[in-house]
């Protein structure tokens, strides 16, 4: 445990030092070193993260806050090789942590009984890259608050799981460049009063995924709506208002117990999909988000070589991905967003 | 209390019968008829045929006693052990058969989600039979309970939770035809019904259902105590009577009177020993069969929960975590329910009293043990990301999870009609100890009676 927590602080402390100097690194070096040392493992780890650990973050280590204007912003691309590319490639399959309950971005298709989508699709040509064969690859069925951890504890390589990037997070796992630009939507019925995020949700019920950008969203501004459960994340949990997965909330909606789901427009696309009488609220997204690929702090070869794979699968294969998986049910979009490097 | 003085005034008419030493100024104590009654019986007391007539009743009274009180006594006795035979454990038996197929059907709705969009037809038909005879049961005990009662209102409650919980299968079943992942979600909601609302409320119809057999088998069992002390006590009475007889005729035997302390022991003998047999019976009835039949109910039930916390971990992939979010809640629960299963196991084994008790659960032990082996190997294949392998080894026709429970679930069927057969002789031959006897009591205490009058009689024709 202690070693795996040294490692990515050592490194960070490192970056830290060639940018401030001698006293300020030394500073920057043990107070990350704590912070990321003392994280509480458990599924609230990000929650933790972004309201605690932010804050002794700040003072200490202003290097940080720069990053955080562009969370998105990644390791420039390499096709070269390292220990943990050359680990995969021993191996011979690339583990993937990815869904199987989200439509069109990776979902079991229960015809075939193969697991399809966007996601998928993107993990292949990682996997294609890497080890040589787009079916030299492990898929597995993670929820939504384990993704993290099962990046920490090695179950998976990489995780493809429609997995925002975002401040928090990179701190906890290494993201690539984005691969696809969503943001958080409002999801009712076609005949509700709900109009978006926005005063129309007072006193309405929502629907979020525990864990998730959306509930913390809602945590920071719901409207007067309810979207907590009693005894959430207590033994007697409700899952009414909060569920483990995003999907569970159209259970709820379909079945009158909630008013509207709070969620990734893309998974709510895939949600509107899967049932007519519900449609996309308000205009556009109310954040702007970037799904990226995480793999786990310190991974920096993974990091590079899938940056490098992105760069190949925008020329084409992107587009061709978007008009199988999502242009009938997210329409409008132009092409993957451009990448940001930092160095 | 005191009361005024000579408010009543002594009886116009002198006593007739009045003894000559008797100072007649003297006023009675008591009032009217009952008065009149007390002076004439201590009037007779002072003669031998007086004392006779007197002595004659009081046996003939204690013995017709004796056979009444045991005649009212055993046919409460006979009436809860026939409660017990027809009623409360058929109810009991009923109960935790609709908590069974309950369980059953939300294991055989998740083996037949999983085996794709094409559901197997007998495990379809395995589900529909399941909510049709919970149905169909449910229907029974409601007209069999007082619907203000608890078991009322479980079964109220199941009656309104089965239909919504059908819903959301037929939900699952038509989303996942459309290969729609929603279907999934609605199979694990309609999971979740069924163990938040439904088998709770199955759970407590069946644990009132056994209580009230319970109640039946204790009513059944208590000692028939006053019958026991008036056969005593008249017992007692015949012995001092023939003794008195002795000592004033120096005759040994009084026919009527040996007569009537024949018929009442021999009626004190058939309670005791009826009595006795009747519970050694009921007891065990309740010892090897009901026992065993709860033991096994449990177990049964555990194995369909863990059957189908198994099939979920399959469809829901980690979609759903334990609450202190380590870990799978359906393979969390699935540990659970198997080590349950294990326990109860080993208490049916213990409780078996025969090899023909003991052979199906010895089989269900070693099936579940074969259980979680392949249990064992899905979870390497899971982690090895093969779902086409796990589907394979968890509901295959062979060598698969399900043959396993299969296995378990047809022991554990087994071993319960053998359990619900232990029972029901054992309880009948309990009630049959008990038939005749209140009959009996009745025809003997008159028998006695008559005896004891007869016998006095006899005395009495010497002073004529």
């Amino acid at each position: 445990m202690t070693d795996t927590k040294a490692r990515p602080s050592g490194r960070r402390s490192v970056r830290a030092l060639r940018g401030w100097g001698g006293v300020a690194g030394m500073a920057a070096a043990c107070a990350l070193t704590a912070a990321v040392t003392l994280l509480p493992l458990s599924h609230g780890g990000a929650d933790a993260l972004t309201g605690n650990t932010g804050q002794a973050l700040t003072s200490a280590v202003a290097a940080k806050a720069d990053t955080c204007e562009d969370p998105e912003a990644s390791l420039p691309p390499s096709s070269a090789g390292g220990p943990t590319i050359d680990a995969i490639k021993e191996r011979g399959k690339l583990v993937v942590g990815v869904d199987q309950n989200s439509y069109r971005w990776g979902y079991r298709n229960p015809v075939s009984g193969g697991l399809e989508g966007f996601d998928i699709d993107l993990a292949r040509a990682i996997a294609e890259d890497i080890v040589g064969s787009p079916d030299a690859v492990i898929f597995r069925a993670i929820p939504t608050n384990q993704r993290i951890t099962a990046l920490e504890n090695g179950t998976v390589d990489i995780v493809v799981r429609t997995m925002t990037i975002s401040c928090g997070r990179i701190e906890q796992v290494a993201f690539s460049t984005a691969y696809f630009q969503a943001g958080q939507q409002v999801l009712a019925s076609k005949s509700s009063s709900i109009t978006g995020y926005d005063t129309s949700l007072a006193g309405k019920r929502i629907c979020s995924a525990e864990g998730s950008t959306a509930y913390e969203a809602l945590e920071k501004n719901s409207f007067g709506a309810t979207f907590k459960d009693k005894h959430d994340g207590l033994p007697g949990d409700e899952d009414l208002y909060t569920v483990p997965n995003q999907l569970d909330c159209l259970v709820r909606l379909q079945q009158g117990m909630v008013d509207a789901i709070v969620t990734d427009n893309a998974l709510a696309a895939g949600q509107a999909a899967q049932d007519p009488a519900v449609e996309l609220k308000g205009a556009k997204p109310f954040t702007t988000e970037y799904y990226g690929v995480a793999t786990k702090l310190g991974h920096d070869d993974l990091v590079r070589r899938i940056n490098q794979v992105l760069v190949d699968y925008r020329r084409g294969a992107w587009q061709k991905a978007y008009d199988r998986w999502l242009a009938a049910d997210l329409p409008g979009i132009t092409g993957p967003p451009q990448p940001k490097y930092r160095n | 209390m005191t009361h005024p003085p000579n408010v009543r005034t002594a009886p116009q008419s002198a006593p007739h019968h009045a003894p000559p030493g008797h100072p007649p100024a003297q006023p009675p104590a008591g009032r009217g008829a009952w008065a009149e009654g007390r002076r004439r019986l201590r009037a007779a007391a002072t003669t031998e045929p007086g004392r006779l007539q007197i002595i004659g009743a009081v046996l003939a009274a204690l013995v017709v006693a004796f056979g009444a009180v045991t005649a009212f006594e055993v046919s409460a006795r006979a009436s809860a052990a026939d409660d017990v035979v027809s009623r409360s454990q058929p109810l009991s038996a009923d109960a935790a058969a609709i908590y069974r197929s309950l369980a059953d059907a939300d294991a055989a709705a998740s083996s037949g989600f999983l085996a794709g969009i094409e559901e197997p037809s007998d495990v379809a038909q395995r589900y529909e039979k399941d909510i049709a005879l919970a149905s169909r049961l449910l229907v029974k005990a409601a007209t069999n309970t007082d619907s203000s009662s608890e078991s009322g209102q479980q079964i109220a409650l199941l009656n309104e939770a089965l239909p919504y919980y059908t819903g959301l299968i037929e939900s699952a079943r038509a989303n996942n035809r459309l290969g729609r992942p929603l279907g999934g979600a609605y199979l694990r909601f309609a999971n979740d019904q069924m163990s938040r609302d439904l088998l709770p409320a199955a759970q407590k119809l069946y644990d009132a259902e056994t209580a009230r057999l319970q109640q039946d088998d204790d009513d059944a069992r208590f000692w028939p105590v006053l019958s026991l002390a008036a056969g005593a006590v008249a017992i007692g009475a015949l012995v001092w009577a023939q003794r008195r007889n002795y000592r004033s005729t120096n005759r040994v035997f009084n026919t009527g009177l040996v007569a009537a302390t024949a018929a009442t022991t021999v009626l004190l003998l058939w309670l005791a020993v009826g009595h006795t047999v009747a519970r050694a019976q009921l007891n065990d009835a309740d010892l090897h069969g009901q026992q065993s039949l709860k033991v096994l109910g449990d177990a049964r039930i555990n194995s369909l929960k863990a059957r189908a916390n198994e099939n979920l971990t399959v469809v829901a992939r980690g979609a759903v975590l334990t609450n202190d979010g380590k870990s799978d809640k359906y393979e969390t629960d699935y540990a659970v329910g198997m080590k349950q299963l294990g326990e109860q196991l080993h208490r049916a084994q213990l409780l078996a009293d025969d090899g023909k008790g003991r052979g199906p659960v010895e089989a269900a032990v070693s099936a579940v043990s074969e259980w979680q082996e392949r249990h064992k190997d899905v979870t390497r294949t899971d982690r090895a990301g093969d779902y086409d392998g796990v589907l394979r080894k968890v509901i295959g026709a062979e060598g698969s999870t399900g043959e396993s429970f299969d296995k378990v679930d047809a022991a554990l069927e087994e071993a319960l009609a053998h359990e619900q057969h232990e029972f029901t002789a054992a309880a009948k031959d309990g009630r049959g100890a008990l038939s005749g006897l209140p009959v009996g009591a009745a025809a003997l205490g008159v028998l006695g009676a008559a005896g004891a009058v007869l016998g006095i009689n006899r005395r009495l024709s010497e002073y004529r």
